[in-house]
């Protein structure tokens, strides 16, 4: 009822509660969907908040994956083969808030939402209980300018991507833009890669932190260990663990493997 | 400039750049210098010299009388394949790589198709004693070998992209991918008006020099500048921006962009993208390509690995929606044909990608006073494996 498009007032979601609540050691992973088999995508889900993750990345596949490395491009490739769509996503997510609790967020790019017609993608999403979205290839100015009354009506959260590289002004226009958390990029990278700590790197940290934004900060890219995950907790609210979660789906039984997985993260 | 870009790099609906954060320090450092920089007399001044002195420009406008006979109209042909290293490519390539200097990057990175636009950048690289990558199709690289070794005498390292379908999409894939890893000291040399703004634009202008020439050269053989036709075969759509360019405004000019149908436009096996593909977003930029209903890029065919690419730059879309320019296609067979033509009765083996727009002028009609231009974008010396096969020599 308080929904009305013309409200554009922004009311709390998942991931807002989560972040009011608990400020560190948030640990989030990302998987993709349709890998390695179809309909499995809840089921992941579920195992992963049973074993302690704080929110959840689900990735749909895309066919030139410019952003990704080898494992994500793979488990992309894969599901695509065994037929995984948005539609089909969609499908599967219908039981998702009758089984799963956390926060989840859909990652992909742009193309394939699109096609789909993006207030239709947003409206859908929102509807089956999804919080937010990361699109690494929609820039600023299209989001604000054509695309971000659909995110807000349908209460999901934009997350931002930020980078070694990118500037201090551009850091604070990407805190008004979000509602959320930002999503820190460890360095420069395709995912996939090894947090290499480097002074230049702990500077950048620093730098981000000396700003103090209003929204959280949460670190991915690299992160694969408890090692790298307690060092990016050092520095952000929390961190995401993609592509080494992938690579645990290839292998068999990995159902049963993921209280194993979370636990060594911590 | 009536059909050019609009300040937020968008030609009409077309255009925009859609790139990871990762990219946008690189993409935009160039947004904002690259106008800068080219209209900087002293970079024009290096420009020029080497166009005339390194590359053999002004190319010559030939007209083609065997050809003018047969189709019953004045039949030019832009002679881009006389050019250094083959084929337009490297009016853009000596470009970015004068860009790139002023930006002071070290180290260069390209993707390539047919090997052209790669042995051109290595060239320039050579040339300019900077480091270069080239990123090339698994399958590309196996059907052009030897513009492999080419690249490789001129110092260039030459990656396979083992990924996806192993094609020009995927080499430009994983350039992007060496671009986000290395954002600081090094250029990406996007090879067509395709890739995030101001690709499209900046090698647009480099290209331009084509259609800037050929209207001088009009004006010695037929007292006028403006011809009635200028043909030009698309992939990414370089040559065909460059031999467009300076015609744009003059609406009387029918432009005609010709696309590789492949083994036919329903085949399934075809490259024509304004025939097959819808709107979406490839490589950066918002255009027309070819994808499934769910949004994957779908693999395009064509014999000629220049005109194989999946989509075209933007503000050929653009120039497609709003009719300013037509968009046709040729198979497989027909260029073939073409080139073979071509040979035989002018004495020029042209490039199978050339070879399409010049089997476009068996379907045209003309009237005896027409000027045709037609751009003869590369030469068929890396094609002849595949005439020879074709045709059983």
């Amino acid at each position: 009822m308080n929904n009305e498009p013309s409200t554009i007032s922004y009311t709390m979601n998942r991931l807002n509660q989560l972040f009011a609540s608990k400020k560190d050691n948030l640990l989030s992973i990302y998987y993709t969907a349709g890998y390695p088999a179809l309909n499995t995508t809840v089921d992941i889900a579920e195992a992963l908040e049973k074993a302690g993750a704080d929110f959840l990345e689900v990735g749909f596949p895309y066919s030139d994956p410019v952003a990704d490395g080898p494992t994500i491009q793979h488990s992309s490739e894969q599901a695509l083969i065994n037929g995984m769509t948005l539609d089909h996503l969609f499908e599967e997510l219908t039981e998702l808030r009758k089984r799963v609790t956390i926060p989840i967020l859909l990652m992909g790019y742009f193309n394939p939402i699109a096609q789909y017609g993006i207030e239709r993608f947003c409206k859908k999403a929102a509807e089956l209980g999804v919080d937010g979205v990361i699109v690494p290839d929609l820039p600023m100015y299209e989001y604000e300018a054509l695309y971000s009354t659909h995110f807000i009506n349908n209460n999901l959260s934009n997350i931002f991507l930020v980078t070694p590289q990118t500037s201090s002004d551009r850091i604070r226009k990407i805190d008004e833009l979000s509602n959320s958390f930002i999503y820190l990029l460890s360095s420069s990278s395709i995912t996939g890669g090894s947090l290499q700590l480097t002074n230049s790197i702990e500077d950048y940290y620093k730098r981000i932190k000396a700003m103090e934004l209003k929204n959280p900060t949460i670190i991915g890219f690299g992160i694969s260990d408890n090692a790298t995950f307690t060092k990016a907790c050092e520095y952000a609210n929390g961190a995401i663990v993609g592509s080494k979660f992938v690579k645990l789906l290839a292998e068999d039984g990995y159902m049963e493997k993921i209280p194993a997985f979370i636990q060594s993260m911590r | 400039m009536k059909y050019g870009v609009n300040e937020h790099g968008y030609y009409g609906d077309f255009g925009g750049a859609y790139i990871p954060e990762m990219l946008y320090p690189n993409v935009e450092e160039l947004r904002q210098q690259y106008l800068n920089i080219i209209n900087d007399p002293d970079f024009k001044a290096e420009f020029d010299d080497l166009l005339k002195n390194y590359v053999g420009r002004p190319s010559p406008l030939y007209h083609a009388k065997r050809y003018s006979e047969k189709y019953g109209a004045n039949i030019f042909f832009k002679r881009e394949d006389l050019n250094h290293t083959g084929s337009h490519k490297i009016n853009n390539a000596i470009g970015q790589i004068l860009l790139a200097k002023r930006l002071g990057k070290k180290r260069i990175i390209a993707e390539t198709g047919a090997g052209q636009h790669g042995v051109a950048t290595a060239t320039v690289c050579a040339l300019m004693g900077i480091e270069c990558v080239v990123y090339m199709g698994e399958i590309d690289m196996a059907r052009q070998a030897p513009n492999v070794s080419r690249m490789k005498m001129l110092g260039a390292t030459v990656r396979p992209a083992s990924s996806g379908s192993k094609t020009l999409k995927d080499a430009t894939n994983e350039a992007l991918r060496d671009w986000i890893a290395n954002p600081v000291d090094t250029h990406y040399i996007i090879g067509s008006v395709v890739g995030p703004y101001p690709y499209p634009d900046m090698v647009a202008r480099f290209q331009s020099i084509i259609s800037e020439e050929t209207k001088k050269q009009l004006v010695e053989h037929t007292g006028k500048e403006l011809p009635e036709y200028v043909l030009a075969c698309v992939g990414g759509g370089s040559n065909a921006m460059g031999m467009f360019y300076h015609f744009l405004d003059n609406e009387q000019v029918k432009l005609v962009a010709v696309e590789a149908a492949g083994k036919g436009v329903d085949s399934g096996h075809s490259a024509a993208t304004t025939f097959l593909g819808h709107e979406g977003v490839l490589h950066g930029s918002r255009t027309i390509l070819m994808q499934t209903p769910d949004g994957q890029v779908v693999e395009p065919y064509s014999i000629s690995a220049g005109l194989d690419y999946p989509g075209i730059g933007p503000q050929h879309a653009y120039l497609y929606k709003i009719n300013r320019a037509q968009y046709v296609s040729v198979t497989d067979d027909e260029a073939m044909k073409a080139g073979l033509l071509c040979s035989q009765m002018e004495g020029i083996i042209p490039a199978i990608e050339s070879s399409h727009a010049l089997a476009q002028l068996e379907k045209m009609k003309f009237n005896l006073t027409d000027n045709v231009v037609i751009c003869l974008s590369g030469r068929g010396d890396k094609d002849l494996d595949t005439f020879i096969k074709y045709f059983n020599y």
